[in-house]
């Protein structure tokens, strides 16, 4: 008889939550008539992401000190709650820009069960305690990706992006497992305190094996979170997927790899951290120069935001290199307005792309901000905060980042990070420029078939992503306090 | 209420753009209404001016607000107004609320969105001249780029592309330095509040604050994006970003350089002196020959800031409050010039200085504005502007007369591309462009203008106005001023 443990479902209810939505929004896609498929899963994995939102909520509130649940697999902490907390709104916002896609009339249930079910995987993955729970839940939401990347079967650039997203992605899965089994050689130990425990008591520091797996699994992770120079999907994909699901993407999967990265560091290996800060500050530095400078070059939006995201990477890989208490403060306030732009911009980008009919390039962007003004002022918003400019949250994200670096006596890395912002304000620029500064025979680009859809959910899920874009600027001191309150469940 | 005013200074023009940006109005009443907020602005200005106290004791500036903004670094939303950061804030309502007349009289394309920039950028330019924190501080020098920069690229003259992305570097280059120098500095204080920071010893804090004021400023070298930004500009924008925004330089070297580094301001004076001297010598010349209008503004803004940097970095009394005496003038004139630039390229339609000529005759009042603007321009005995220049040139004489010389030449120098400037565009008849057709100053242009040439003539009256009202609650400067040589 195998010992059952007692399992918090409490500390399980936001994957739960999604992981219902995703059942019922399949379930739609068999059992209800074709006109209703699209609201009733839509509604379905809207609800998951709402009730996820609020169970993660909440959870954040009722847990104090962090402790491990469920056999030691999963950690209930506000680290936790807050990533499932943004996980979740990212997916709300994603079904919000993904309702009137025109596009796709076959597999809409799916998609929706999909990207639930996606939601639950980044909900467990940032809880993982183990290196089992973590594989488990990387595979788990990476799988969901893969398919709704390849979900425009009609797209060719669609079937490519899930496809090459599939076996890079793999890929990188393979290097983290590999990782995890040397680490789990080296120390014995699968659970994360376990780990940095059986290091500090066998004297492990300079264990080869530990190191190697170590870095394997540092590389793992950098796939996911797109950084360079792990990052040579990112733009082929961001391109070819289903803007929505970039959308998603960018925000969530990001998120969830850099959280988990903060996690495992500083959890599993507080004794190395001589090695790791140096890794990721390198790391940080490459994603900074490769994502802004082949950014520059970029003609098509969504790789520009693609390289764009990239670069991010790096900002926020400064954020958990520094190491310090301020750092992880950094990485999760920086998260709320990142998260908000990335899903923006890549609206705006959706809502162009549906107007057109066509890949959205900076050229037949002309005029979009004269045409359609919420689109065109939130999109400045959203490329004001990635440039780090001050009105927007991501600018006192910046400021985080650079402050924690400062912090850990790393001067040498905000000046990097400073010239990299310098450098990627071109870019960012160039998107307003495309937008307002046109001459006004180019601006007449309108485009054929009459007024642009109205496409209230949309607008909104834009809307939404702006007030939080901004209003992160003004409302800092609350962001603070949950970001606090999260890094604080990590030994830092 | 008196706690308020600076806050209501900074948010009042920032609601005026919220409303204009967000109710729909018709085309003519967005201008109407942005002009109406800007000489309420003014209204409030003025309000603040009786009762500001000028013999306030203690580090503490008038109208002092303070919230916390967030509390784990010590950043706090913190405002108010020192004696000379008060009278560059007066002359950026005053110069505002001109160039918003100016826009809505000559009307510009779009302009819900035009004006809301305009009144944005007053709110911003506001805010950087009231900030007593340093995060604050940067967050409203920034703020001020983002309508420079769309009322460039959208609004601006042919050439616009080029000269907004130049612009933004430029100045951006300078303020992510002055970014990480921010955060050095707040985070070895353990505090942003500038009241509350001590001074600090360090150089590389201290110059990335200097090169950000200097590329604002601008100060040779890092005047490149000036000549493009100032010509492509509408005419109202440049009198903005030429008048009023420039200021911001000056009064950064103030709060930040001259109040904080005392040290570093000391090693690096030399350097910035020598810097400024050549900018005031090689932009008056640049000024003597430039081929059109507005080149012979833009390049006499930065003979003068260069001029105004030396007040400053003399660090003196007369210096100093010769350095705010002069940015008011130079504000003043140089919004009056590129307004009136504006006007005679709409009846020209060129600034060339070739094309234009013979315009006295038959115009009286553009020629008596003109030459008004231009006399006190020249710092004639008499002007404001003669008197600031005096104090500056008076200030930095005790440094080594080396430098006073400098400053006298290039006093000459103005009065030689100032009276070129003139008769090019008065009296020379050689010219094709402006025929007799070409109407006199409308009276709607005459209200525009004359308010400033009012302030003006007020000033050389009674210069003291200013220069003996700015350093008795300056915070910590008069304590620095006492210590220095």
């Amino acid at each position: 008889m195998i010992d059952t443990p007692s399992v918090d479902w409490f500390a399980l209810s936001p994957e739960l939550a999604m992981l219902a939505a995703a059942g019922v929004a399949l379930l739609s896609a068999v059992l209800v008539p074709r006109l209703w498929i699209r609201p009733i899963a839509a509604s379905a994995c809207a609800l998951g992401f709402a009730g996820g939102f609020v169970a993660a909520a909440l959870l954040f509130r009722e847990t104090g000190a962090p402790s491990l649940e469920v056999a030691d697999a999963i950690s209930r902490d506000r680290l936790a709650a807050l990533a499932q907390m943004i996980v979740a709104g990212s997916g709300l916002l994603a079904v919000g820009i993904s309702y009137s896609s025109r596009r796709r009339v076959e597999h809409v249930g799916e998609y929706y069960a999909l990207l639930a079910a996606c939601g639950g995987g980044m909900a467990f993955l940032v809880s993982a305690g183990n290196l089992m729970t973590l594989f488990l839940g990387l595979e788990w939401f990476s799988v969901c990706l893969y398919v709704l990347c390849a979900m425009d079967l009609d797209s060719v650039p669609s079937l490519e992006a899930g496809l090459k997203y599939l076996i890079v992605g793999s890929f990188g899965s393979g290097v983290l497992l590999f990782g995890s089994a040397l680490v789990y050689g080296a120390t014995g130990e699968l659970g994360f305190a376990a780990i940095a425990d059986a290091t500090r008591s066998a004297g492990l520091e300079d264990d080869p094996l530990l190191l190697v797996g170590l870095a394997m699994l540092l590389a793992g992770l950098a796939f996911k979170a797109s950084a360079a120079p792990f990052h040579q999907w990112t733009p082929d994909v961001y391109e070819g997927a289903p803007t929505p699901v970039t959308a998603f993407m960018s925000a969530a999967t990001k998120t969830v790899a850099l959280v988990l990265t903060l996690r495992i560091l500083t959890v599993a290996f507080p004794d190395l951290d001589e090695l790791w800060t140096i890794a990721l500050a390198v790391l940080a530095c490459i994603s900074l120069a490769v994502g802004n400078l082949a950014a520059l070059v970029q003609r098509r939006v969504k790789r520009l935001l693609a390289y764009s995201s990239i670069s991010h990477a790096g900002f926020m890989l400064i954020a958990i290199a520094a190491a310090n208490e301020l750092g992880g403060r950094a990485l999760l306030y920086y998260l709320i307005p990142y998260c908000a732009a990335s899903l923006g911009a890549f609206a705006v980008v959706a809502a162009r792309e549906r107007e057109l009919n066509a890949p959205v390039t900076l050229d037949n962007l002309a005029g979009l901000g004269w045409e359609r003004p919420l689109l065109g002022v939130a999109m400045w918003s959203f490329m004001l905060s990635f440039a780090g400019f001050p009105l927007t949250g991501g600018f006192v994200g910046k400021f985080y980042v650079f402050a924690a670096a400062y912090d850990r006596g790393w001067t040498w890395l905000v000046i990097f990070g400073v010239v990299a912002t310098f450098v990627s304000l071109y870019y960012y620029l160039a998107v307003i420029r495309a937008m307002y500064m046109r001459p006004a025979a180019e601006l007449t680009l309108a485009p054929a078939g009459g007024s642009p859809p109205r496409e209230v959910l949309l607008s909104t899920a834009v809307l939404v992503a702006m007030v939080v874009n901004v209003g992160a600027f003004f409302a800092v001191q609350p962001l603070i306090d949950l970001a606090r309150d999260a890094a604080g469940s990590l030994p830092l | 209420m008196t706690g308020w005013l600076a806050t209501l200074l900074i948010f009042l023009p920032v609601a005026g753009a919220l409303v204009v940006w967000l109710v729909p109005m018709p085309r003519g009443a967005a201008g109407s209404f942005a002009l109406l907020v800007a000489l309420i602005e003014v209204g409030f200005w003025i309000n603040a001016l009786t009762r500001f106290d000028f013999n306030r004791e203690g580090a503490t500036p008038n109208f002092d607000q303070q919230h916390t903004w967030f509390s784990d670094l010590n950043v706090s939303y913190h405002v108010g107004f020192y004696a000379f950061s008060f009278w560059l804030a007066g002359l950026t309502v005053v110069v505002a609320a001109v160039s918003i007349a100016y826009a809505f009289w000559a009307g510009r394309e779009r302009p819900r969105a035009y004006f809301g920039l305009m009144l944005f950028l007053t709110g911003a330019t506001v805010g950087v001249f009231a900030s007593q924190d340093m995060l604050l501080f940067y967050a409203f020098f920034e703020a001020m780029l983002i309508p420079l920069y769309v009322l460039i690229g959208v609004w601006g003259g042919p050439g616009r592309m080029g000269a907004t992305i130049k612009f933004v570097i430029y100045t951006m280059a300078g303020s992510l330095l002055m970014l990480a120098s921010v955060i050095a500095y707040g985070l070895s204080e353990n505090t942003f509040d500038l009241v509350d920071a001590a001074p600090s010893s360090s150089n590389w804090i201290f110059l990335g604050f200097a090169v950000a004021f200097a590329v604002k400023a601008p100060l040779f070298p890092l005047h490149g994006w000036l000549p493009d930004a100032y010509r492509e500009s509408p005419p109202e924008v440049a009198a903005m970003l030429s008048g009023v925004v420039s200021k911001a330089a000056i009064f950064g070297f103030f709060r930040i350089c001259l109040a904080k580094f005392p040290e570093p301001f000391d090693d690096y004076r030399t350097l910035i002196l020598v810097l400024a001297s050549a900018g005031l010598v090689y932009g008056s010349f640049l000024a003597f020959r430039a081929p059109d209008l507005r080149g012979v503004i833009a390049y006499s803004s930065l003979a003068q800031m260069g001029l105004i940097t030396i007040g400053v970095f003399a660090e003196n009394m007369a210096g100093l409050s010769g350095a705010i005496l002069q940015a008011v003038n130079h504000g003043l004139i140089s919004a009056s010039l590129f307004l009136l630039a504006g006007a005679i390229e709409r009846r020209a339609a060129t600034g060339e200085l070739d094309r234009l000529g013979g315009l006295a005759r038959g115009r009286p009042a553009l020629a008596t504005v003109l030459m008004v603007t231009g006399v006190i321009a020249l710092a004639v005995p008499g002007s404001s502007a003669f008197a600031g220049e005096f104090l500056i040139l008076a200030g930095i004489f005790p440094l080594g007369w080396g430098w006073a010389v400098v400053g006298a030449i290039a006093i000459v120098l103005a009065a030689m591309y100032v009276l070129r400037l003139i008769s090019a565009v008065l009296h020379d008849r050689g010219a094709t462009a402006a025929d007799e057709s070409v109407l006199d100053l409308r009276p709607a242009e005459l209200a525009i203008v004359v308010p400033l040439l009012a302030l003006l003539l007020a000033l050389s009256a009674w210069p003291a106005a200013i220069s003996d009202h700015m350093v008795e609650n300056s915070g910590d400067l008069p304590a620095l001023v006492e210590l220095s040589p």
